[in-house]
């Protein structure tokens, strides 16, 4: 990945793989932990804690719907539950499974949704999860988690697990820009803020926040200082940070890598429409399936990096 | 327009081009630098017969003549032996091929009926091509075209519970010019599909389903020819599931040899890649 790359920012370790590596940390320390997989451990790195506890470990196959039922009833049975797949398959195939075993009863299942976004390339628009936060945000009491590089993922999954009640988190393909020193202090529903400005708030998820810093760059040279906040929870959303940007800056801009449609974008601007009405601009993916493409190439083409993101700050602005 | 032959393929012929399929699909994965190789090559012999035997009646000139067979890829990751097919049969010059999952080529990573015409149904998300076959033969019946439904599909698919809804619903609707193909090369992503999820009795699943069954080496000519023979002919009263025993990998000793499957969805590159395209053309 480039994104990042024109600040400096060093590449490190997939989202995905910190996921694995932190869950596996963790099923050392927490025996109720167990772990479902549909026959895509080593793309979600599930892979890791299934061959440290093999007895904690179920692969059922190809069949997210049985996955994620199966998932829930190790949850109703007194277990901290975790299943992953693609995203697009862990969401889209098994939504009435999520909605009805795991949403709905509010069981303690955790889904991790890997190969979010077009960054995963050149397998295509079968493989993309690109309406996952749409499809989770829209269940009642799901926690939507999307960490935006490796050191924050870490951190995500222990807080996803330990706490009460269903969450979704999704994970990226490629190696992530570093943008948190190790182990940052995180916490579910409070934004971070990684740059300080007056002029503009970039709200950002996953690798976009990357994107998002690399903007506040770029929009400094032509005297434009931009907020820059991570928004690793979606939901709940950091209501407060959001209202401050709001009311201190001259107006927002979202980044996701994601569908405009029910993302992070559609959930920052009810905010601002419903308790601090200002100037709001969208990064994002809009109607569109997108195609196969090599990771930098897609983020280019569909206006996903920090150009696109500049872009948009200049006509909120009116600048 | 093409229809099936009344004589016997000649396997000499279909071997070349089964040859020439596997070639490509390798080379095309190693010019993307990813790619499923091993899973096009399990299912080389299924899918050349299907196409360039006569058995599938089909025109590329005319990709939406309404009484085509329709040709399902439920294996989606298996693109590249569907293109270098379409393309040797003409559809478009095989110097596209080598386009295959750049920005903007209509060949990606997994088919997409939106971008190429011969596609007749996105796949890629796996165990949802059946259920698609199947509402082709029911629309054949429905509009008293006599066009059959091919489905192919991956072993370790068959995992997906919408597989079995749609066989039962097939049973159901005895929909005769239905055919599933079946990969049936033992592996998945994660391992032997024996240890993830296993199938057997496999057979007597579909038997108990309702379909007509038969059970061949996807690698022996003959057997391919026999099968596809049957699928085509009358007097069936049932959908028809082949289950081909194959290879994955087949022609490439060095994933054959394999035990782990880490050649699921990695290409061969460079030298690797150039021995193994002269291991299937010679070998
Ligand atoms: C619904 C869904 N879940 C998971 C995947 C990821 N995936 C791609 S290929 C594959 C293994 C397929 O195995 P099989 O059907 O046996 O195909 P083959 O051996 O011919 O490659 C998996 C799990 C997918 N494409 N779709
Ligand atoms: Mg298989």
């Amino acid at each position: 990945m480039k994104i990042g790359s024109s600040i400096g920012l060093p590449l490190g370790e997939p989202t995905r793989n910190a996921f694995g590596e932190a869950l596996a940390d963790l099923g050392a320390t927490e025996p109720r932990l167990v772990v479902v997989d549909g026959d895509v451990g080593n793309s979600t790195r599930t892979e890791v804690f299934g061959e440290r506890f093999p007895e904690r470990f179920f692969n059922v196959g190809i069949a997210e719907s049985n996955m994620v039922g199966v998932a829930a009833g190790l949850a109703a049975s007194g277990h901290i539950a975790v299943t992953a797949s693609f995203a697009a398959f862990l969401t889209c195939n098994a939504y009435d499974q999520i909605r009805m075993a795991v949403g709905f009863p509010h069981t303690n299942v955790k889904l991790v949704g890997s190969h979010c976004g077009i960054s995963i390339g050149e397998d295509g628009p079968s493989q993309m999860g690109i309406e996952d936060l749409a499809l989770m945000t829209s269940v009642p009491g799901m926690t939507v988690l999307c960490p935006a590089d490796g050191a924050s993922a870490r951190v995500l999954t222990r807080l996803m697990v330990e706490r009460e009640g269903p969450v979704y988190m999704r994970t990226g393909r490629p190696q992530a820009p570093v943008v948190y020193a190790a182990a940052p202090e995180l916490a579910i529903g409070r934004a971070e803020r990684r740059r300080e400005g007056g002029d503009v708030t970039l709200i950002a998820c996953g690798l976009m926040v990357a994107a998002a810093l690399e903007a506040a760059a770029m929009l400094a040279a032509e005297g434009i200082e931009a907020r820059v906040l991570d928004m690793h929870t979606i939901k709940p959303l950091d209501v407060a940070a959001i209202v401050a940007a709001a009311r201190e800056t001259r107006g927002i801009v979202t980044a996701e890598e994601h569908l405009l449609d029910g993302g992070l974008g559609s959930a920052v601007a009810r905010v601002v429409a419903r308790e601090a009405p200002c100037r709001m601009g969208f990064v994002g993916l809009d109607n569109t399936f997108a195609m196969s493409g090599k990771p930098d190439d897609l983020m280019d083409h569909f206006g996903l990096n920090a150009a696109g993101i500049a872009a948009e700050v200049r006509r909120v602005l009116g600048a | 327009m093409p229809t099936a032959p009344a004589s016997t393929p000649d396997t000499q012929a279909l071997e070349a081009m089964r040859r020439q399929l596997a070639a490509w699909s390798i080379r095309m994965c190693a010019r993307a630098g990813s790619g499923h190789p091993s899973t096009c090559l399990s299912a080389s012999h299924l899918l050349t017969g299907l196409f360039f035997g006569g058995f599938l009646n089909y025109d590329v000139a005319r990709p939406h003549w309404p009484d085509r067979d329709r040709f399902v890829l439920s294996k989606g990751h298996g693109a590249p032996i569907l293109y270098a097919a379409l393309a040797e049969l003409g559809a478009f010059p095989t110097a596209d091929l080598m386009t295959l999952r750049e920005l903007g080529s209509p060949l990606e990573g997994h088919p997409n009926a939106r971008r190429l015409p011969w596609v007749e149904a996105s796949t890629g998300s796996l165990g949802q091509g059946l259920s698609i076959g199947l509402g082709m033969a029911l629309a054949a019946r429905l509009q008293g075209r006599d066009f059959r439904s091919w489905v192919l599909m991956g072993d370790g698919e068959l995992d997906e519970g919408q597989v079995w809804e749609a066989a039962m619903a097939a049973a159901k609707y005895r929909t005769a010019n239905l055919t599933a193909i079946v990969d049936r090369n033992g592996y998945q992503q994660t391992g032997p599909g024996d240890q993830v999820l296993p199938l057997e009795p496999l057979a007597d699943k579909w038997a108990a389903c309702g379909w007509a069954v038969l059970t061949i080496d996807g690698h022996d000519w003959p057997a391919v020819l026999e099968a596809l023979t049957q699928a085509r002919s009358a007097g069936r009263d049932r959908p028809l599931a082949i289950i081909a025993r194959t290879v994955k990998g087949f022609g490439v000793q060095r994933i054959v040899d394999d035990p782990g499957n880490k050649f699921h969805g990695v290409p061969l590159l460079g030298d690797a890649a150039e021995a193994a395209v002269r291991e299937v053309l010679q070998g």
